[in-house]
């Protein structure tokens, strides 16, 4: 019997242009199979660069970006879709393989209502009539729990939410009713209350309309909820490749192993919370009219970590702002060790910007990419201890050894390092300044997991070491479970739960720390299911 | 970056601006007559007694053109410098001040470029004597809104960027900020920039030394060299056409260059892949 | 001339990337670089009102009054530039040897010896009645010298934009469909070179070939008032020519940019993974979005090419604005040249407003709004 789709042997290349020098082609896929049956949803996972959005579309027959496809094959119901000429391929896309991009945003045209895109497809491949059509999108879009289904499609791409967008782009692909749909990371750009709504509503979609979908995600627990398969993948190559369970309860690789424990991490909370090495008392920002903050009072005890939780818009980062002089507040005061922090960046003394040092989420941007690694950590060493030659070489030395970064690194400029050593060598820098507070604004959130993983516990070593507090800005729970003495969480500016990690964590809870830590995906088959189930309940019951 | 990785049409473009500069640099030495030297009788064929013939007033064209590179090149380059050094540091200024430093600056320069070059150098000429040093510091006032304007995009795109704000959350001055954290970044695309503006000026002065706003004769300069022998077009003697044949090449191979460096920055910011 | 033109193209078409991102908004524009209008609810609740209930049209007006602004900012420092700049004109314009009493004479009869502030007001309020006053070379009013010469100006602009504008689109596009292939390396190599064209050296090679060695059209470019259409026709044409060579490359590449930067936009994966041809791809979703920014690079390189005809008016003896503009330059003629200046800058000033105004309309989330 064949297969819906049967991947044998895929080989995926491309050619790179680095600067000055001669264009070379890169293998970015390598010996992929496998087989996707009506109705079963197979999940593509890795780290970055692991391949997977290039193996989702394949199954287009298509190569974003100059990506060639050279070797293997691609069977739809036993055709070989990669041998086909320009117009069987067209055939082929939008009608029986639908694709749903990453940013929903981007991905519809600006120029035209919603619905008339949705719409477009099955139309041109005469799939249906208008009116037909139109009937359908309408019954999707309740399907997908978008509001007023039958007017929905009349809105442009900009007069609806992030979240709406991405449902609106998986009721398109499901529209023409194909035999497979690749879902590439529909909810990553998503905050987590969103997330779990779209997961949702992509589910319920998939097991009404029986169509067969490759979900490609770098999270674990989100593909467990969907998925009935589970590919993992690393640099191009598999990695194993199972029934989900198997996957994620006994997995046979070591690197499965490592992602599926990778979030276990959990720091001891420290049992005197009485200090107040820093602390905000009352403060009101505003951005010109819009206010961000509204009456915020936390602190942090020396030597621990406070983790400022919340999604987009919350005013975390501004948060951040507000404490390094930035954004001087409207109100309210920061003290930091007692003595009241002027409120504006100008009116700071060296030695007061010396104690509050910086940890950005981009470490890309967060150093000068014409500096080498000792320029980047060395700075800081001239400026405020005015130390140079070879004591600050010296100095930087040290340092690097403690990020776990040894010799050789010194003379490198940021482009030759990777992700997680990019932000070892930005903590070196606020390192060296030898700062009584750090302040980390998201320093994981960009790195695949494995690496995340690895700079927490570097984080957590240091903080031994030197004493050093952290206020740790993070939309993650399991990221604050990991690391955090005491929690905020903020919302729409305020903070609406502030206490010792064990009591913000654990019932009771208020309506919005309930919402998000239930929102928040956990790694085992079912649990979706489990909170949706909740979820009626309690609507039930009110 | 291997010298091999330069494709041809740069090597081109190198070897003009390289011909013309070295024009314009020993131009005594290489020139067969003098600048003002009357050798013979006006608009002598090409290929005669005179390589390239002679012009209106019956001086050689070959020697005439290579002193003309000397005031051209020397003319373009001093209003270019000037032009840069003048926008690039008043832009960056704005660009990491911010406030109302920049909001001067900007909207003067939004009512400096709302004129359109040429009819504002035309007004100002107008009024001004014809001295060469007020020429090229019309040029360079007038180009400089160009650089301020590219200048404070790219400053702003960098100055935006999380370890310039590192910087100013470490106390780092204004000065350490322009010329240590924000130059460096800046050189790529500026590089090109310099070149086109150099095109540019090259052009300009062409045109205005066409216009008998220029450089004054007799001074030998490419744009008066056309004006001098305009009226010999109408003849069919192409004299004209050989200065005006060496503006368009140095522009060209300016260009030429400028192409190969911005295809060189874009692919630097990431490209393909 | 063309130098304006030469910035479009620098900047936008193959520079200006860092440029465009900064602009957001991803078409290339051009001068005047309008600062992007906010949408700030006014400090009066009426017109706070008129802002949520017609945004497009507040931003419209506000265009307009922006460039409005822009004129009589411009219409002074043309004003003040003559004013303030050193020199005295009655000297120069009698020579050095003049007697002190007929410099003063001069002064007096070209109304120089009264306070600025009341010459400015005075010269503003006869432009705005279109009266130029009168030209201190021939003592004739300026306005019923430069009315036909306008006329004759316009008259060759608008042949240059008609050949011009649809050819260079098209060039365009050629560009884009055969990207990186041989056709775009061609159009690539001759809009560099076009670019780099002074425009005197290519009206006089045209001059040389058409006119001289084959006596197809006659030279100089005469035109005069009562002159046969077809006639006029055949005097422009080689100053149209010119032109158009020049426009042409800048247009095209103007426009190949802001093709492709609408080529390379997700939703046109989107199109082609919806199995979409070729045709109805860029029909249906490239167009609509490609439209707004080659209108403005179209308005924009015709704003220069209303100024670039100074040149070219001269190299034809063509007897339009931008020639009468250059002579009463080298005279030192100044109320032709502030004349000149002034309507050369409204036209520029107008047509940037004209690229910026149907930018703004061609905006789905401006013209749809929340």
């Amino acid at each position: 019997m064949t297969s819906l789709l049967d991947v044998r042997g895929l080989k995926i290349e491309a050619t790179t242009y680095p600067p000055g020098e001669a264009p070379r082609d890169i293998t970015i896929v390598e010996d992929i199979s496998f087989r996707l049956e009506q109705g079963r949803v197979l999940g593509l996972i890795g780290e970055s660069g692991a391949g997977k959005s290039t193996i989702g579309l394949a199954a287009l027959a298509y190569g974003r970006g100059g990506v060639r496809i050279t070797a293997g094959e691609v069977r739809l119901d036993g055709e070989d879709i990669l041998g086909l000429k320009r117009p069987g391929i067209r055939q082929v896309r939008g009608a029986r393989v639908c694709y749903v991009a990453q940013s929903a945003a981007a991905a519809f045209n600006p120029a035209h209502r919603l619905g008339d895109q949705i719409i477009e497809a099955a139309l041109r491949h005469g799939l249906m009539d208008e009116a037909a059509a139109r009937e359908r999108a309408a019954y999707l879009f309740g399907v997908l729990s978008l509001p007023d289904p039958a007017t929905f499609g009349e809105r442009y791409p900009h007069q609806v939410s992030g979240g709406q967008l991405q449902r609106a782009m998986t009721a398109m692909a499901l529209l023409p009713a194909p035999e497979l749909i690749v879902f590439d990371e529909p909810t990553t750009a998503l905050d987590v209350t969103t997330q779990i709504d779209v997961l949702a509503a992509i589910k319920r979609a998939i097991e009404e309309t029986r169509t067969a979908a490759i979900y490609v995600t770098h999270d674990l627990a989100v593909v467990a909820q969907v998925a009935d398969d589970i590919m993992v993948l690393r640099a191009g190559k598999m990695v194993e490749y199972g029934p989900v369970r198997k996957i994620i309860e006994a997995p046979d690789a070591e690197y499965t192993r490592e992602l599926v424990s990778v979030r276990s991490l959990v720091q001891e909370e420290a049992a005197d919370q009485s200090d107040r090495l820093l602390a905000i008392e009352g403060v009101d920002a505003a951005y010109g009219e819009t206010r961000v903050l509204s009456d915020v009072s936390v602190h942090l005890p020396r030597g621990q970590t406070l983790a400022v939780v919340g999604e987009s818009g919350s005013g975390k980062s501004t948060l951040a702002r507000v404490i390094t002089g930035l954004l001087p507040p409207k109100d309210g005061t920061v003290r930091l060790a007692g003595e009241t922090l002027p409120p504006k960046l100008s009116g700071r003394s060296r030695e007061q910007l010396r104690t509050i040092q910086m940890i950005y989420q981009m470490a890309d941007t967060a150093m000068n990419p014409r500096h080498t690694v000792g320029q980047i950590i060395g700075r800081p060493l001239s400026f405020y201890f005015n130390m140079h030659g070879a004591r600050k070489r010296q100095r930087v030395q040290e340092l690097l050894e403690q990020i776990e970064l040894g010799e050789g690194f010194i003379d490198r400029y940021p482009a030759e390092l990777s992700g997680g050593q990019k932000q070892r060598v930005a903590i070196a820098r606020a390192l060296a300044a030898e700062p009584t507070v750090i302040l980390c604004d998201e320093p994981t959130s960009a790195l695949d997991p494995l690496v995340a993983d690895g700079i927490l516990k570097l984080l957590l070593r240091l903080q031994k070491e030197t004493s050093v507090s952290y206020l740790f800005i993070t939309h993650d729970i399991a990221t604050v479970r990991a690391i955090a003495d005491s929690v905020a969480v903020l919302y729409q500016g305020r903070v609406v739960r502030f206490g010792p990690k064990s009591e913000v964590l654990s019932p009771p809870f208020d309506d919005y720390t309930d919402l998000l830590l239930k929102s928040v995906p956990e790694l085992r088959v079912g649990w979706l299911e489990e909170v949706l189930q909740e979820r009626r309940m309690t609507s039930a019951g009110h | 970056m291997r010298l091999r990785s330069i494709p041809p049409s740069a090597w081109i473009g190198i070897a003009g601006i390289v011909l013309a500069l070295v024009c314009a640099v020993f131009a005594p030495w290489i020139a067969p007559y003098g600048e003002r030297e009357i050798v013979g009788d006006i608009w002598q064929p090409v290929g005669g007694d005179f390589l390239l013939g002679t012009d209106n007033l019956g001086r050689d064209l070959l020697s005439r053109l290579i002193f003309g590179a000397r005031t051209t090149i020397f003319v373009a380059m001093s209003a270019t410098l000037l032009s840069f050094s003048l926008g690039m540091i008043l832009s960056f200024t704005a660009a990491v001040v911010r406030g109302w430093t920049d909001q001067a600056l900007s909207r003067l320069n939004d009512l400096l470029m709302s004129v359109p070059t040429l009819i504002f150098a035309l007004v100002v000429l107008a009024v001004l004597p014809q001295e060469m040093w007020i020429l090229i510091l019309v040029m360079a006032v007038l180009d400089s809104t160009r650089v301020f304007r590219l200048g404070r995009a790219v400053a702003v795109d960098i100055a935006v960027m999380d370890f310039v704000e590192a910087a100013r959350l470490r106390g780092e001055g204004t000065v350490w900020i322009i010329f240590r954290e924000i130059l460096p970044n800046a050189l790529s695309p500026l590089l090109a920039e310099f070149g086109m503006r150099f095109a540019f000026a090259v052009l300009f002065l062409s045109t205005l030394s066409f216009l008998g706003l220029g450089i004054q004769p007799p001074a030998a300069d490419w744009g008066g060299m056309v004006k001098d022998n305009k009226d010999g077009i109408i003849f069919g003697i192409p004299a004209a056409l050989i200065p005006g044949g060496a503006i368009a090449a140095l522009a060209i191979c300016v260009n030429l260059v400028v192409d190969w460096l911005l295809n060189r920055t874009s692919s630097l910011k990431g490209g393909r892949g | 001339m063309a130098k304006d033109q030469r910035e479009a193209s620098t900047l936008d078409a193959s520079g200006g990337t860092a440029l465009l991102e900064d602009a957001g908004s991803g078409t290339p524009q051009d001068l005047p670089p309008v600062s992007p209008v906010r949408a700030s609810g006014g400090r009066f609740g009426a017109v706070a009102g008129f802002h949520s209930n017609h945004p497009l049209a507040a931003l419209i007006l506000q265009r307009i009054a922006l460039s409005v602004g822009l004129l009589f900012a411009v219409s002074l420092l043309i004003f003040l530039g003559v004013e303030a700049l050193p020199g005295d004109f009655a000297q120069t314009y009698l020579g050095q040897s003049a007697t002190p009493q007929a410099v003063a004479n001069i002064r007096a009869d070209l109304g120089l010896d009264r306070p600025a502030p009341t010459r400015y007001v005075e010269w503003l309020g006869g432009v705005l009645q279109g009266d130029f006053g009168n030209s201190w070379a021939s003592g004739q009013s300026v306005t019923s010298q430069i009315a036909g010469r306008l006329g004759n100006t316009l008259f060759l602009a608008f042949f240059a934009a008609v050949i011009s504008v649809p050819l260079a689109v098209g060039l365009g596009m050629l560009a884009v469909l055969y990207r990186d292939k041989a056709p775009d390396r061609l159009i690539n190599i001759f809009s560099l070179a076009a670019v780099s064209l002074p425009e005197f050296f290519v009206g006089y090679l045209l001059i040389l070939f058409f006119g001289v060695q084959l006596g197809w059209v006659s030279y100089p470019s005469t035109v005069f008032s009562g002159m046969p259409f077809a006639d006029r026709l055949q005097a422009v044409a080689l100053p149209v020519a010119t032109l158009v060579l020049v426009v042409l490359a800048h247009m095209m590449r103007m426009t190949r940019a802001a093709i492709l930067n609408v080529m390379s936009s997700a939703y046109i994966e989107t199109a082609e993974l919806k199995g979409l041809n070729a045709f109805r791809i860029i029909a249906r979703h490239a167009a609509p979005n490609v439209l707004a920014p080659i209108i403005t690079v179209v308005a924009l390189n015709l704003a220069y090419l209303v100024v670039g005809v100074v040149v070219v008016e001269v190299v034809f003896v063509y007897p339009g604005m931008g020639q009468y503009m250059v002579d009463a330059v080298t005279v030192r003629d100044m109320p032709v040249v502030q004349a000149c200046g002034l309507i050369f800058a409204t036209v520029y000033i107008v047509l940037n407003m004209i690229a910026d105004i149907l930018g703004i309309l061609a905006n789905p989330r401006l013209r749809h709004p929340r």
